[in-house]
């Protein structure tokens, strides 16, 4: 996978603007939090973990009867658990990549279950990327990279890969 | 061998022992090197969490086992947590009996069931001593100036 990028990636790279990036995290287990908490904090993100779906959104500013609000907002990247309570993490996805100020955020699922049909459905429905559970530093560090490459398109991106607009 | 070293010691075999027995997995170790300055008490805080969630899920499953029409969808839910939970951490043993208890949910067996939360309560008593040990004799290094790094 790495070496599709023209430049290394390591967890002590610079951030390109001196800011850390925002993940926003979506898991209805309070041990789950933690765990994707920490993994982030410690490849230098800042966190923020909600319980489902319907915080997502409202953190957003996609609520029902919200405006977005993405003046002062910045989220460099969605984490969502498949099943949560009230809307499963796909219905999530696809309500991010319906929002014209949103769609932009990758958003990568997680599931404890390792279901080819929903892998397939997420993929198709936008999703940056399906991790299976639980997750490890590898996959924080991975997630980071790409980050920082999405970010930073000058040094090469997911220009080619990107196929979601 | 000093003190500080023989105590090292008796940690790495102890922890070797942990994963040997299958009491903790890979996960486990995943979550010590998430461990360092800015948050010394990680392992332990998510353990400590993780051991009030397995009791709270314990006791609501119980409840329902104890109804006259056992509601297993419900069982199976809190069985799902669980081993959710359990897999995070590494806890390898807890999460294996979540497999064969979902088995039996999906079964609408009672009996076995119950034999699996049995199970649950047995293992979770057991790491959480297993994992008590563990943090003493990571204090008690620390305590002799030595550091605790993470396994592997």
């Amino acid at each position: 996978m790495a070496n599709s990028f023209s430049s290394s990636c390591s967890p002590s790279m610079k951030f390109d603007f001196d800011e850390k990036p925002h993940v926003l995290a979506a898991d209805d287990n309070l041990i789950d939090r933690k765990v994707i908490e920490r993994l982030f904090i410690n490849s230098t993100c800042k966190v923020t973990t909600t319980e489902n779906g319907k915080r997502v959104l409202e953190y957003l500013g996609l609520a029902d009867g919200q405006h977005p609000n993405h003046n002062d907002l910045k989220v460099n990247l969605i984490i969502t658990d498949y099943s949560m309570p009230g809307m499963t993490g796909y219905e999530l996805l696809k309500r991010i990549k319906e929002s014209p100020t949103m769609k932009e955020i990758p958003v990568v699922v997680v599931s404890s279950e390792n279901i080819p049909t929903r892998i397939n459905q997420c993929m198709q429905g936008g999703a940056q990327e399906f991790l299976l559970k639980p997750l490890r530093l590898s996959d924080a560090t991975k997630l980071r990279c790409h980050i920082k490459k999405l970010n930073n398109p000058l040094q090469g991106g997911f220009a080619g890969e990107d196929d979601h607009a | 061998m000093d003190v500080l070293s023989q105590l090292q010691r008796q940690l790495a075999d102890f922890l070797a022992s942990l994963y040997r027995e299958g009491f903790v997995d890979d996960q486990f170790t995943q979550l010590q090197k998430l461990q360092d300055e800015s948050s010394p008490d990680f392992v332990m805080e998510v353990v400590s969490l993780f051991f009030e969630d397995c009791e709270k899920l314990v006791n609501n499953m119980a409840k329902v086992l104890e109804q006259q029409v056992v509601d297993f969808k419900q069982v199976d839910s809190h069985v799902h947590q669980l081993k959710g939970s359990s897999s995070s951490i590494g806890a390898a043993r807890i999460r294996n009996v979540c497999i064969a208890f979902k088995t039996f949910c999906e079964g609408q067996n009672r009996e076995g069931c119950l034999r699996c939360l049995q199970q649950v309560n047995h293992e979770h008593a057991q790491l959480k001593a297993n994992l008590q040990s563990l943090f003493t004799l990571e204090r008690q290094i620390v305590a002799a100036g030595g550091s605790v790094p993470a396994m592997q």
